[in-house]
């Protein structure tokens, strides 16, 4: 019998000898996490548990980063509540605006999270870091504030269901496109509890903040985890990030058990925009081409990263954005975004018109920084598109990749990229 | 335990952002979660509704976000017991960790809004009074009866250490 990377991490953090689907076990976390809107209930709960002291202030990171920088006073009491309980705690990894960025593109840049680790984030985006071939979830305060306490969390071990990709994609398709055409087929509970594992050559072309991306939407299919097999290009990041911290790098047996395989071919694959209200409703983009939009959103811990940016500045250098059309772009972290000025990305956008901003979730969960009024459209590079999402109950938003966002910034309507380059 | 209350019924698929918006999320006051639950699908749902309610929902009930203020809102608002086809994963666990009733049942639910509906929480049965029907909820893992029965997560924490 063997098993899936999910379940050979899961079992390595228990002190059990087998594991199997459908069990439960309460394993040790090697990291947790929790931001503005998570943390000050998993603090207020953490106090009931009857620890005084975290269990390992080096493995707990709090974050500001969903209404940050405060956007109004009860936001600015809420990052208190994290900067204040970091301090009394002595946490380490207290991450505060100017020297941030949005979680989960912070956490895997800083080497926090790497091979083989188990981490739990009061965040269901937390999911993105199996990309690194490390088991990772998204769970709620109380869960977090448990793990404040005793360094451990409750698991059910999931079913793996085994994604394969073939084929050889045209330039336009990005780790974005794959997701969202892969939610399209399975549906928004499709792998409801499940593991998704991702291989296939189409993965081992892909680049880490592709494979991010992939990894960061698999909640949005109802997964418990994504995952994909470390191979030369993990080892890479990993190692050039992990100071002296060791990694493991687990893979699948062949005699591993999956609860069923999925096989896509993406030859022919067009870049896809998710209709609102579900991420589930993935269309070629060619089929929305009447879709007018007031607003481009390009960041989020989705597609916030360097490549996301270099793709968007490839379509918007020397063009103007859509007079009818507002661009917000967002680098996901402080590092991001210095690479992104010294790369001249900042003066393409600015130069365009883009509004660029400091790292935040802001608009993508109607929060700040770009919410939107009855009646009016988005296209964002972003993770949901529920009613209300981004601001008003009757605003809409379409999810797409980098490369479709900026194109349609240009023309005021949802185009493929082809159009402009 | 028996729970009784009328019916609001959902759809598949309802997210945390219908639950709870956003918007609300920068508050630790509990009771002004439970008077904005449901505000992003059903603006008036918190006064409409009575102490003991119930919620009924499809498939999905609680995707989305992890934000543990869904069940809080739910729990805070005076709803007793949310029965769905299935719960996301994450809010699932918010309900077990804080102790919010909830029920899976499989099979199509023939319950209609403001259906009388008495439940037993410990044999997870359902019982459709204004239609005499009754339904039959998933049995919970021992594991999970475990955290059930201890009031939560927390409580279940404390417990586990007192144990030691």
């Amino acid at each position: 019998m063997g098993y899936t990377i999910t379940e050979k991490i899961l079992l390595a953090h228990t002190d059990k000898k087998s594991i199997a689907p459908g069990e439960f076990i309460y394993a040790k976390v090697d990291f947790c996490l929790g931001n503005d809107i998570t943390a000050p209930f998993a603090i207020e709960e953490f106090k009931r548990t009857g620890y005084k002291r975290v269990f390992d202030p080096k493995k707990i990171a709090l974050i500001p980063d969903h209404f940050a920088p405060n956007k109004d006073i009860e936001s600015a009491a809420q990052c208190k509540l994290l900067r204040d309980f970091a301090k009394a705690q002595n946490i380490k990894h207290y991450y505060e605006v100017g020297r941030m960025g949005i979680e989960h593109a912070l956490l895997p840049e800083l080497g926090l999270v790497l091979p083989g680790d188990l981490v739990i984030g009061a965040d269901s985006h937390t999911c993105t870091y199996g990309a690194l071939g490390a088991f990772s979830t998204g769970i709620g305060s109380t869960d977090l504030a448990a793990a404040f306490a005793t360094g451990k969390c409750w698991f059910k071990v999931p079913e793996t269901t085994k994604f394969i990709y073939y084929g050889k994609p045209d330039k336009w398709i990005s780790g974005k496109d794959i997701i969202l055409y892969t939610i399209g087929k399975i549906g928004v509970d499709g792998a409801l509890y499940k593991a998704m594992e991702f291989t296939g050559e189409v993965i081992a072309r892909l680049d880490m903040d592709d494979r991010f991306t992939m990894c960061n939407m698999v909640i949005e299919a109802g997964a418990k985890n994504g995952i994909i097999a470390p191979d030369k290009k993990t080892i890479e990041y990993a190692k050039t990030r992990a100071d002296k911290r060791k990694f493991k790098i687990y893979t699948s047996d062949k005699e591993a058990r999956f609860s069923s395989i999925e096989e896509y071919n993406l030859s022919k694959l067009q870049p896809q925009v998710a209709e609102p209200p579900l991420p589930s409703n993935a269309r070629p983009v060619g089929e929305l081409s009447k879709v007018k939009i007031d607003q481009v959103v390009i960041g989020s811990c989705t597609n916030g990263r360097i490549s996301d940016l270099r793709i968007a500045g490839q379509i918007l250098k020397g063009k103007k954005v859509h007079k009818e059309v507002r661009v917000i772009v967002i680098p996901a972290t402080q590092g991001i975004y210095l690479q992104a000025i010294k790369e001249g990305l900042v003066n393409i956008f600015i130069e365009a018109g883009c509004a660029v901003s400091t790292p935040t979730c802001g608009p993508c969960l109607g929060g700040h920084m770009g919410v939107l009024a009855d009646g009016e459209s988005a296209i964002s590079t972003t993770n949901r598109n529920f009613v209300g999402r981004m601001g008003s109950v009757k605003s809409r938003v379409y999810l797409a990749s980098p490369a479709v966002a900026a194109a349609s910034a240009i023309k005021g309507k949802i185009v493929h990229p082809e159009e402009i380059l | 335990m028996k729970l009784q209350g009328r019916a609001y019924i959902f759809g598949n698929s309802i997210n945390t952002d219908e639950i709870i918006p956003a918007k609300y999320l920068k508050t630790l006051d509990k009771n002004l979660l439970g008077r904005c639950c449901m505000s992003g699908i059903d603006k008036d749902f918190s006064k409409k509704i009575k102490k003991g309610d119930i919620i009924v929902a499809g498939k999905n009930f609680g995707c989305g976000s992890s934000r543990e203020q869904a069940p809080i809102a739910i729990k805070a608002s005076g709803i007793s017991c949310v029965i769905a086809n299935s719960f996301a994963r994450i809010f699932f666990r918010n309900c077990i960790n804080i102790g919010l009733p909830i029920l899976e049942v499989r099979e199509k639910l023939d319950i209609k809004n403001q259906d009388l509906l008495e439940i037993d929480l410990r044999k997870g049965g359902i019982l459709n009074k204004s239609k005499n029907k009754i339904y039959q909820a998933t049995k919970f893992p021992q594991f999970l009866e475990g955290i059930i029965k201890t009031g939560g997560f927390i409580e279940w924490v404390r417990k586990t250490r007192a144990e030691k």
